[in-house]
């Protein structure tokens, strides 16, 4: 194997005595002679038997452990099956450091952890200790084939494409290159215009435009603001200040399809502020008045990609998003103060109904949500 | 070399039971070859060496786990039902009796709480997941940091990128998949972003989700992306990549008796046949045991997605954490109006621009490497990172910017547990991100160059072997023990190497093939950064020198710095 | 239910006792007089109540509880909020900070807070603690509870009632093994940075159904195993990569080793 391993190992003499100048990594010049360029490869250190290999009783030892690794294996295949046969899927017990647990789980698993690896460390441990224990050379050859073969499969190509005579056809090559440009037109079109329908206006409405009605019309109606999920209209009394309450337009939550669909652009956050806390320009003027008496309401789809803006802090007046941590300004219009967001969150305008519940004034004037192209 | 041991072991003992088998076995064989004539590649592929050293084998643990997700997803299969259709739950979580939620949350966690073993195999096909990518991106790291990428590898690097791509995307199809609050965050997030697209958002949206958000399409949708497009994809790639590792052959490290033209190791039978089954088991058990103690994913505390509700510490599973960490860190005034069209830099630089840009530089790698240092030699032969100090500065540099983002990704995490403001943790970032990554590939790089001082030292003068002796002047001094060849050679088995200078061609450059061409002066200026501050291997001559001055300690460093005024003296 | 009967372990039965008293600790407060109507304590408890006010909170509420700037006035904060604020240990306040951690305290009995209760109940008219039954987890409806606790409570406690970050080092603290009471009165009164729900809001019988579903997915957060805290993805992650890819490293480094 000596003769494979020595990529310089002939000795090169490098420099001359009387040179001006000795490239440092040829190396110091001694008076007479040149040292190689590189050190030379060894080769392989000589082998040492392992203690398996010399001694029977070592050679024993191991072949028990083995056993015994292949033995828990089979203890852990059977705890799996009495415990699967033994207990219910609801029996729980305590486990120290993790609590109450499921039973079976618990079982189940640890039977099925021992017997994969009592199998997986037995037979490593056997491939260790008793499998041949010496290594072996085996030499690489180069990857590349010969020239001659190269150009025999270029040739082949050529060749190939003379034959088809499609060079010397343009009527073939031309009308081939048409038809095979359009055939995958066909598979595209099925497929990207049967996903789904054109948005449409849809991203500019929500439920608080109404609800569609049997050709998808919405018609406002100033909806009663109701809690979410417990669908009760909200007087303007019930909010006190510091309250924060989540609502939806009235009859979205009576809907039987597409709950979630609506509730995706008309979920709403209304919080109460003693109104001399807005601030005092035209951010918080404006959301002073779209309120009702201190209480406003705000769309709660994030317009960054569209979490719900959930977290009210009321000392601060700051709403928080969980996801990406855009901080909005309850007292400046919504406006962000902090995170990834730009623009502020949309202000649904409420007023009051006879009866003292809050409704809403107008629908949102401009898309909930993560802004996209075509919005101004 | 021998292959097989010439005195008889104790160990042989053991197999004089199998001794009548393979007369047996001739049948068999005969029977399979007749039919294919496959005997020679068969008994060839039995008897191929493979290097053994435990960095090979974390490659195994991404495919192990691999198929350990695949296998238990087959399970998944027989009792989860991706639909959206409503149902109010009744099984035995009490905590959720009488609410309403989709089929595909109803059956996730009838796998949970009614199915016995369906938690383990839940939790088992989720944890292998997590493990899949965290092998692939270890694996992905040793390759980089050896140079196991170069040629004729670099078909192999690519291969691997896009395995590493399709696996997050399948983590991410199966994130979503339960339907539950966190799941259902995680889709939201991601229409939000799909629709800052310029042009085309709103519309890709609407295809993708079959109308409004969330609508009822996706979760089919995403079921057969999920597990049939794919895997298949990741399993037929998967097969590409190993096959491509046996026939280049594995690289192996630097070492006594190992060159470019052998590979030394253990054969497939009996040893590496074994060695597989077993770290295969062994893999199997340890995520068995992980999934038996540890809870990922407790859907059933999430309760079903409704898009009014959220949860606090939502996050993405980690392979995600980079792009949620860049959405995280991007300012807002990204946002620019164009009039009356909107372009959400902000977003889409995070979620749509980030994460193929991720991949591509990666992909490229090897091609750029390769281009800057004019290689175009086979490498089997690994690198130690430290004889590649730029490139494991690069790679060093590289991770730590995609540490950061990932890092931002928790950054709500960071501010309960550590009782910091996450408005100052994140502002930390938005600076570190641009700090940090030049600072540890300088730092990085200089370690490197004083590990390899450090290598030529000890080759020049030996080892230190902790004894004083007493010189007839009355100093002490630490006998040094000069090294053996086999140890020496550890330490001075690299190739020199040197920036390539504008107009050089290659003849006369170690480790570069001439073509005669004309290097431009950009590629000479990043061969100099790639090559300049290089310490070469100590040469024969320099250790008879370093003999020779045993009272200086200056070592004479081969560095490549020198060398143009070398040449510019030699032209004279 | 079937799930807790069949768990045998001491612990339950440890558990049991801390229910049964707390249960009985609670009735004993609902039944006091000063509860049930709290600007009505007995004079000598609110007189007690006022001493120890003095001694002990003025300082930053003033000596009237009309406020200073260092706290807040207390005036018809009722006897919900001294009862949380204190129980729970966040106050006396111990430094000052963004805001008041929960501490494990033994600083006063429940007389002393029922008393320096009932003497800020006495100032202005306020909500009061709740009655035993309105914490009955039992009687609560867990599934209704869930539902509301995801809209009104997850966003800032998170789903698995681990807590949460807001601003500037404020954070929602985590549910565990907080009592009933402090959980009703905490919706009741919006403590720091928290939002009030009164009752319009949620109503007695839905607070009683959110302290359902709080201490009954508590009762399931093991279930497959350790949770690793309730935090979600990134403990999950962090988890695969040291310790998951920890072991498979050391089975790899031990299976490639040679056997001596």
């Amino acid at each position: 194997m000596n003769e494979q391993n020595q990529p310089s190992a002939e000795v090169v003499p490098t420099g001359t005595s009387d040179a001006d100048a000795v490239r440092l990594d040829q190396g110091h010049i001694h008076g007479e002679g040149g040292y190689p360029e590189a050190f030379e490869n060894p080769g392989l250190p000589p082998h040492t038997p392992r203690l398996t290999d010399i001694d029977e009783a070592a050679a024993k030892r191991a072949e028990r452990q083995i056993a015994g690794l292949f033995t828990l294996s089979i203890i852990g295949s059977i705890l799996f099956l009495v415990g699967y046969f033994t207990f219910g899927v609801d029996a729980r017990n305590w486990f120290p450091g993790v609590g109450v647990m499921s039973t079976t789980h618990l079982l189940l698993g640890a039977g099925l952890a021992l017997g994969l690896l009592g199998i997986g460390l037995g037979v490593l441990h056997w491939s260790r200790t008793l499998m041949p224990g010496e290594e072996i050379v085996e030499s690489r050859h180069h990857l590349a084939s010969s020239d001659e073969q190269r150009a025999e499969l270029a040739d082949t190509f050529v060749k190939g494409v003379e034959g088809s005579q499609i060079n010397r056809r343009p009527l073939i090559k031309y009308s081939l290159g048409g038809a095979l440009g359009l055939v995958s037109l066909p598979i595209l079109v099925q497929l990207v215009g049967s996903l789904g329908p054109l948005p449409k206006d849809d991203l500019y409405v929500s439920a608080w435009s109404g609800l569609p009605d049997e050709n998808g019309k919405r018609t406002f109606s100033a909806p009663r603001l109701v809690l979410d999920p417990e669908n009760r209209p909200i007087k303007a009394s019930d909010v006190t200040i510091g309250s924060v309450f989540h609502v939806q337009p009235e009859g979205l939550l009576d809907l039987h399809d597409h709950v979630l669909e609506e509730k995706g652009k008309s979920s709403v956050i209304v919080m109460r502020l003693d109104p001399g806390d807005f601030a005092d320009n035209d951010l918080g003027r404006k959301a002073r008045d779209w309120g009702h008496d201190g209480i406003v309401a705000y769309s709660k789809i994030c317009t960054h990609v569209g979490c719900p803006v959930g977290l009210y802090e009321q000392t601060t007046h700051h709403l928080l998003c969980p996801c990406h941590q855009s901080t909005f300004d309850v007292t400046q219009d919504c406006k962000v103060i902090f995170g990834p967001a730009k623009r502020p969150l949309p202000q649904l305008k409420i007023t009051v109904d006879d009866e003292g519940y809050l409704i809403a004034a107008q629908p949102f004037m401009e898309p909930v949500g993560p802004s996209f192209w075509e919005r101004d | 070399m021998s292959t097989t041991a010439s005195t008889p072991r104790p160990a042989d003992r053991l197999r004089e039971a199998d001794q009548p088998a393979p007369r047996q076995v001739d049948g068999l064989t005969a029977w399979i070859d007749d039919r294919t004539g496959a005997a020679p590649g068969i008994k060839y592929l039995m008897k191929k060496v493979f290097p053994d050293h435990w960095s090979f084998m974390i490659g195994e643990v991404a495919l192990f786990s691999m198929l350990i997700a695949l296998l238990t997803g087959v399970f998944l299969t027989f009792w989860f039902d991706p639909s959206m259709a409503h149902t109010v739950y009744n099984g035995s979580y009490v905590p959720l009796q009488g609410v309403e939620m989709s089929r595909a949350y109803a059956s996730a966690l009838d796998i949970s709480f009614d199915i016995k073993g369906g938690l383990l195999i839940r939790q088992l096909h989720h944890w292998a997941a997590l493990l899949f990518i965290v092998s692939l991106n270890v694996h992905m790291f040793r390759v980089f940091f050896t140079g196991a990428f170069r040629k004729p590898r670099e078909l192999n690097w690519v291969l691997g990128t896009v395995l590493s791509l399709l696996a997050i995307v399948e983590g991410f199809a199966g994130y979503s998949l339960p339907d539950d609050l966190l799941s259902g965050t995680g889709l939201r997030a991601m229409q939000g972003f799909t629709i800052t697209t310029p042009v085309i958002g709103s519309y890709l949206v609407y295809f993708i989700f079959g109308g409004t958000f969330p609508g009822t399409d996706i979760m089919p949708r995403l079921y057969s992306v999920h597990i049939l497009l794919i895997p298949a994809l990741l399993l037929g790639l998967a097969i590409a990549h190993v096959v491509l590792v046996m026939v280049h052959k594995h690289t192996q490290y630097p070492g006594p008796g190992k060159t470019e033209k052998n590979v030394v190791g253990y054969p497939v039978l009996p040893i590496y046949a074994a060695k597989q089954t077993g770290f295969f088991f062994t893999v199997f058990g340890i995520l068995t045991l992980i999934s038996t103690f540890f809870t990922i994913n407790a859907i059933w505390v999430h309760g079903p997605y409704d898009p009014n509700a959220t949860t606090a510490g939502a996050q993405p599973d980690w392979y995600m954490g980079f792009a949620d960490g860049a959405l995280r860190l991007l300012p807002g005034w990204l946002e620019l109006d164009l009039g009356s069209f909107t372009l959400s830099l902000n977003v889409m630089l995070g979620a749509l621009v980030l994460l193929p840009l991720v991949f591509i530089i990666q992909g490229a790698y090897p091609f750029l490497e390769a281009w800057v240092t004019g290689d175009k030699r086979e490498h089997h032969l690994l690198d130690r990172p430290r004889n590649a100090p730029v490139r494991t500065g690069l790679g060093a540099a590289a991770l730590t910017a995609y540490g950061i983002l990932m890092f931002t990704t928790s950054n709500d995490i960071m501010a309960i547990k550590l009782h910091l403001s996450i408005n100052d943790i994140t502002r930390t970032y938005q600076v570190l991100i641009f700090v940090l990554p030049p600072l540890v590939f300088w730092a990085v790089k200089r370690i490197c160059i004083s590990l390899q001082r450090a290598d030529r030292e000890k080759v020049l003068h030996g080892r230190e072997t902790s004894r004083l002796m007493q010189s007839a002047e009355g100093g002490f001094s630490e006998l040094h023990e000069p090294l053996n060849e086999y140890d020496r050679w550890h330490y001075v088995s690299y190739e020199p190497t040197y920036p390539l200078l504008e107009g050089e061609t290659g003849s006369d450059t170690p480790g570069v093939a001439g073509s005669g061409r004309k290097v431009s002066k950009a590629r000479a200026a990043f061969s100099r950064f790639y090559f300049q501050d290089s310490i070469n291997p100590v040469t024969p001559a320099e250790l008879e020198a370093a003999h020779h001055d045993h009272e200086t300690h200056e070592v004479i460093e081969a560095s490549a710095e020198p060398r143009e005024q070398i040449e510019a003296a030699e032209k004279h | 239910m079937k799930a807790l009967t069949s768990r045998r372990h001491p612990a339950a039965l440890v558990l049991l006792l801390l229910i049964g008293l707390l249960i009985t600790g609670s009735v004993y407060a609902a039944l006091a007089p000063k509860q049930a109507t709290a600007a009505n304590g007995s004079a000598s408890q609110i007189e007690d109540g006022r001493k120890l006010f003095e001694s002990n909170c003025s300082t930053c509420h003033g000596v009237q509880a009309t406020g200073t700037p260092d706290g807040p006035s207390l005036v018809g904060v009722g006897a919900a909020a001294v009862d949380f604020q204190v129980g729970t240990g966040r106050m006396p306040m111990v430094a000052p900070g963004p805001q008041a951690p929960r501490i494990k305290t033994e600083m006063f009995d429940q007389d002393q807070i029922d008393a320096m209760a009932a003497y800020v109940a006495s100032l202005a008219p306020g909500p009061s603690s709740p009655t035993a039954d309105q914490i009955d987890a039992s009687k609560g409806d867990a599934g209704k509870g869930g539902e509301l606790f995801r809209v009104n409570c997850a966003m800032c406690h998170s789903s698995a009632g681990a807590g949460g970050a807001l601003t500037r080092g404020k954070y929602a603290p985590g549910l565990k093994n907080v009592e009933p009471k402090h959980i009703y009165e905490a919706m009741q009164t919006g403590p720091q940075s928290m939002p009030v729900f009164n009752d319009n809001n949620i109503t007695p019988d839905e607070k009683r159904d959110i302290i359902a579903y709080v201490q009954q997915t508590q009762e399931h957060a093991s279930t497959g195993g350790q949770s690793l805290g309730g935090y979600g993805p990134v403990p999950e992650g962090m988890f695969a990569w040291i310790f998951g890819m920890g072991l498979m490293v050391a089975a790899a480094v031990w299976a490639a080793s040679r056997a001596n």
